[in-house]
């Protein structure tokens, strides 16, 4: 067993979860003190003493699956519903349950009535069916889980499925029918789950654990490309996202309040002594005055960084609910104002459709021009910026081969306090191709590569010391 | 690796006269004694609190707010007859409300009580000896919850809030379990509490206070739990009802709202609905009660169409 944790701690780090020596010697203690034949105990118990963040329980969860995977007892490829060690108990009236015996009818509806009793032994044993049915999974072939996954759950016509379930429950009303769409979306979705799983038992028989794992190991979501993520990791992003400015606010205002103490305030001071009989123990300080910086955001909405663009968004949002003056700005190669698009907004989804839909950034072709709207912004907004002003530019500099004009940033850098460019590619790619963010680098105060949720939150935290 | 009980262990280096007591034999008894006390709990929240009772560890919780994060420690407290130490925690607490002060008031009469009798030197001696001592300490939470006599469950609520310097202050209790104070020396601990920390995730917690502890995640129940902590909570509930609340709560938490409906609210409302005698809901009742779940106008506008929501003509 001892090995084994090592092992599983090994896919662990290298997925990207932090794992000490002493939580590792935690876990070897705790487990000798479960049962270890309990698989949920075991589970629950590797959670609470290797993974200490929310969101990297989800990543932890798949790696147990898969490394812990129960192999379906002697691989008998012709009755993939052997499983009488897990599947125990459950299976009454379904003699045989399933497997390539059973018609197509007959395994629907099976997994009908699984599902309708809520049954998860059953639905398990249907799931493994389906599986060895649809998958048409070969030994050896370097496919990955989705594709079997896809082709499985194609033939299982789920919407079917979920029409029937919701019928099937008795109830009246609008109230009535809701719930029951919402409850027959959960199992269906459990029924995927399980549909996953027997897959994976599959692939871990087929590969072996440790290779399988790390085919599908996955980045934590502080640590996703935010220009390459596929549309889970991107919505894991949004939801790490969303804490970001209570997180930010809870830091900067710690920070200020932390940096410095106003004057004596004799009043309180002297209020305060009157319990010591009007011995002065403690001093009482007025707090300091907050400083106000002012953030002007400037950010790249076009095509090519498109999902950066939402990313950044987000991001002004954060900012903008901190700062007390934060103005945002997005182009394409036209340059609009949408500082009012975020006042009074508490959900940054919905500014950023409206933004999407309204905001005026178009001026030619739809392709960004760094120049030509950072000279629309000098020529706008020059006389605005002040030594208390922070610009921030966000983009990949990737001007389409059109005119840098970079000595129009040098103009809004000799009236700003800072500028700052945050390039969502690896700096690896910079001035590669169309990308001319050498050019703009000498009239920034830094340059900083910002891809992830991690970088980012970096930067943020420094911005605001 | 030792094979030496982590309990004896760590009673062996603090030097604490007995072993602790064993709280709990098995995650189902923990489930159990916590079901007595109205707290429904699931594998996770039992594996890790027998856990912690057999390791000596703190547990921090985290998870939404309102889904039982304080409620599991006062049910561990009542469950096993110890008496609850809470430490609530904000910005600005500091060792003078965590730890100990010293009871200046207290000083000041006595030094003014003794004034005027003996010579300055020796008087000032015996004086300092004896402001200085137990009877001018005033005990705060942390402090007290390691040097009483009897059994204790320490609750530190909402650790988040904290500086990173009071941070480094709970460490240094939760490892070493001594505090020490210059005027008298090392106050060792009689006892190892079982330690609960709840936190609301709104900054990251240093690496090594996480380092230290188990970690539970409570999230929201699922529909058969939530109708459970119904029944066992809301007195005069019938099981339909409960089962129709837990599912209509189940259906806004899959909306994107601003503020999702919290266990302690999804009671509130199933109280709200047995007051006003329903026995079913119908979505006009949701409709009219939905402020009891929701906190935001936008939630609330958002909710209602959901609910008001038709199936499609074919159904």
């Amino acid at each position: 067993m001892l090995d084994l944790l090592a092992g599983f701690i090994g896919e662990l780090r290298a997925t990207g979860l932090p794992v000490s020596l002493s939580e590792h010697m935690d876990a070897a203690r705790a487990l000798e003190l479960i049962d270890l034949g309990d698989r949920d105990q075991v589970r629950a118990t590797l959670a609470a003493t290797l993974v200490k963040r929310s969101d990297h329980l989800a990543a932890f969860y798949q790696a147990f699956d898969v490394f812990f995977a129960v192999r379906p007892a002697p691989p008998a490829p012709n009755d993939p519903a052997s499983e009488s060690a897990l599947g125990a108990g459950g299976e009454s009236g379904v003699g045989g349950s399933g497997g390539e015996g059973l018609s197509a009818e007959e395994l629907q509806g099976l997994l009908y009535r699984a599902l309708r009793d809520d049954n998860r032994a059953q639905l398990r044993a249907g799931a493994r069916a389906a599986v060895g049915r649809y998958a048409g999974m070969e030994p050896g072939r370097p496919v990955g889980g989705t594709y079997y996954l896809y082709r499985t759950l194609r033939y299982l016509e789920l919407d079917e499925l979920q029409r029937r379930l919701i019928e099937g429950q008795p109830g009246r009303g609008e109230l009535a029918w809701r719930l029951a769409r919402d409850e027959a979306q959960g199992r269906i979705e459990l029924l995927k789950r399980e549909v996953e799983r027997a897959i994976r038992e599959r692939l871990v028989d087929d590969r072996g654990a440790e290779a399988l794992a790390r085919s599908l190991r996955r980045p934590l979501p502080e640590d996703v490309d935010v220009m390459h993520a596929n549309r889970d990791e991107l919505a894991a992003v949004e939801r790490a996202l969303r804490p970001l400015s209570r997180k930010l606010a809870t830091r900067l205002a710690r920070r200020r309040r932390r940096r410095r103490r106003g004057p004596v305030d004799l009043r309180s001071t002297v209020r305060q002594s009157l319990s010591t009989g009007g011995v002065p123990l403690e001093l009482r300080f007025r707090p300091p005055r907050p400083a106000k910086p002012e953030i002007f955001v400037v950010a790249d909405v076009s095509g090519s960084v498109a999902s950066f663009a939402r990313f950044t968004l987000h991001l002004v949002h954060a900012i903008s609910s901190q700062f007390s003056r934060v103005r945002s700005f997005v182009f394409v190669d036209g340059l609009d104002e949408v500082t009012s698009y975020f006042e009074g907004v508490d959900d940054p989804a919905d500014a950023v459709r409206r933004i999407n839909a309204e905001a005026d950034v178009v001026a030619f072709d739809g392709h960004s021009d760094y120049g030509h709207a950072l000279t629309v912004f000098r020529d706008r907004y020059l006389d605005q910026i002040t030594r208390r002003t922070t610009v921030l530019i966000l983009g990949d500099a990737r001007n389409n081969y059109h005119l840098a004009r970079a000595e129009v940033l040098a103009d809004v850098r000799a009236r700003a306090r800072h500028v700052y460019w945050l390039n969502p590619e690896p700096a690896g790619y910079w001035n590669s191709g169309d990308s001319i963010i050498g050019e703009y680098a000498g009239h920034c105060d830094a340059v900083v590569e910002c891809r992830t949720l991690r970088q980012l939150e970096r930067f943020v935290g420094d911005l605001g010391s | 690796m030792s094979s030496l009980d982590p309990r004896e262990e760590l009673a062996h280096r603090l030097g604490l006269a007995n072993i602790p007591a064993v709280h709990f034999t098995s995650p189902a008894e923990v489930r159990e004694r916590l079901a007595a006390q109205d707290y429904l709990s699931d594998d996770t929240i039992a594996s890790t609190t027998f856990l912690a009772d057999r390791l000596a560890k703190p547990v921090l919780i985290e998870g939404p707010a309102g889904t039982g994060k304080t409620s599991l420690a006062r049910a561990v407290a009542e469950a096993t007859g110890a008496r609850l130490v809470r430490l609530q925690c904000y910005e600005g607490l500091d060792e003078s409300k965590a730890l100990y002060e010293w009871n200046y008031r207290k000083q000041l009469l006595r030094i003014q009580a003794g004034r005027g009798n003996g010579d300055g030197a020796e008087e000032w001696e015996r004086l300092e000896g004896d402001i200085f001592s137990g009877d001018f300490l005033l005990t705060r939470p942390l402090l007290e919850a390691i040097t009483a006599d009897d059994p204790i469950v320490l609750l530190i609520d909402e650790v988040d809030r904290v500086e990173l310097e009071t941070e480094a202050l709970l460490l240094e209790i939760l490892s070493e379990y001594q505090v020490s104070i210059p005027e008298l020396g090392t106050v060792r601990a009689r006892q190892i509490p079982l330690v609960f920390l709840t936190s609301n995730s709104t900054r990251e917690l240093s690496e090594a206070l996480k380092r230290r502890c188990l970690y539970l995640y409570v999230g929201y129940p699922d529909v058969a739990r939530e109708r459970a902590i119904i029944e066992a909570r809301v007195p005069g509930v019938r099981t339909a009802l409960a089962q129709q609340i837990a599912e209509v709560v189940r259906s806004l938490r899959q909306l994107d709202l601003k503020k999702a409906p919290s266990v302690s609210e999804t009671l509130d409302w199933a109280r709200t609905l047995v007051v006003l005698g329903r026995e079913e809901i119908g979505v006009e009742d949701a409709v009219a009660t939905l402020s009891v779940l929701l906190k935001y106008q936008s939630d609330i506008e958002r909710a209602t169409t959901a609910l008001r929501e038709r199936p499609p003509s074919s159904a």
